[in-house]
């Protein structure tokens, strides 16, 4: 089975998706995620699905495990790059998606997990424009 | 109505819905469906063939390209023999699970599609038919 590689950048985790997965690589990226956090002390993870031609809702849900696992282990997670028809395609499947963080690319989603991290308070109310 | 092409594809493992979706996006792209209507279907045919897979034990997809007028679509038909569901009134409803999923498989698939049927027998099996014309 091939393998998503996690790559770490500072003190943050970045998950690129570049295949379209089957059920049981995601959910072998979403344990491995919540693994590294731990390992790493990471403080943000960035999921890049630009490449990603759907979300269905069983990757929905793994991007919401995350989220909430992440935020348990008092990390940030951040998705960007969501195309605009999976956009579309999503909230008409009924999948808000509504516990994850999203930013429009990565250098955006990088500035969005540093102020999180950096003003825990703030980090909700002040969004990226 | 017309039929283009016609085939039928197995489904047993999450592979195999990797691979349905691969042929759906395919023939959405040849009879040119938009960006967001391929990514519908697409999305439609994943639901439902996890479905198969998850709940179903396995089955197959017949994929049909059809034409009526000038209008093309994509049919697909979804066929298991497992264990069927008893309340299908219930199982399309949003948020309903017997498994560990969202709920949303049924219900969001036929938001996705322009038709959409269900048929299942409990014991015999289960058989879901979308489409989407251009």
């Amino acid at each position: 089975m091939a393998e998503i590689p996690i790559l770490r950048i500072g003190d943050c985790l970045l998950v690129s998706i570049q295949v379209d997965m089957h059920d049981q690589l995601a959910l072998a990226l979403q344990d491995d995620l919540t693994q590294r956090i731990v390992t790493d002390r990471a403080r943000g993870v960035m999921i890049d699905i630009s490449a990603l031609e759907i979300v269905d809702s069983f990757i929905g849900r793994m991007l919401n495990n995350i989220a909430a696992m992440s935020k348990v282990l008092d990390a940030v997670t951040v998705v960007v790059g969501m195309r605009p028809a999976v956009a579309i395609t999503l909230v008409e499947l009924g999948l808000g998606l509504t516990g994850v963080r999203t930013a429009l690319n990565v250098d955006k989603g990088l500035a969005l997990i540093r102020r999180i991290i950096d003003n825990p308070e703030r980090g909700d109310a002040d969004r990226e424009r | 109505m017309q039929t283009e092409s016609d085939d039928t594809m197995p489904l047993r493992t999450s592979d195999d819905v990797v691979r349905v979706r691969q042929a759906v996006r395919a023939r959405a792209v040849a009879i040119g469906f938009s960006l967001v209507d391929q990514t519908k279907i697409v999305t439609a045919a994943s639901e439902i063939g996890r479905n198969t897979v998850d709940y179903g034990g396995g089955g197959e997809m017949r994929i049909e390209v059809v034409r009526n007028g000038q209008r093309r679509g994509v049919r697909l038909t979804f066929s298991d023999a497992g264990p069927g569901i008893r309340d299908i009134d219930q199982a399309m409803r949003d948020g309903y699970t017997t498994g560990n999923g969202l709920g949303l498989g049924l219900s969001g698939a036929k938001r996705l599609c322009n038709e959409f049927d269900i048929r299942s027998v409990p014991g015999t099996g289960t058989t879901v038919t979308i489409a989407r014309w251009t």
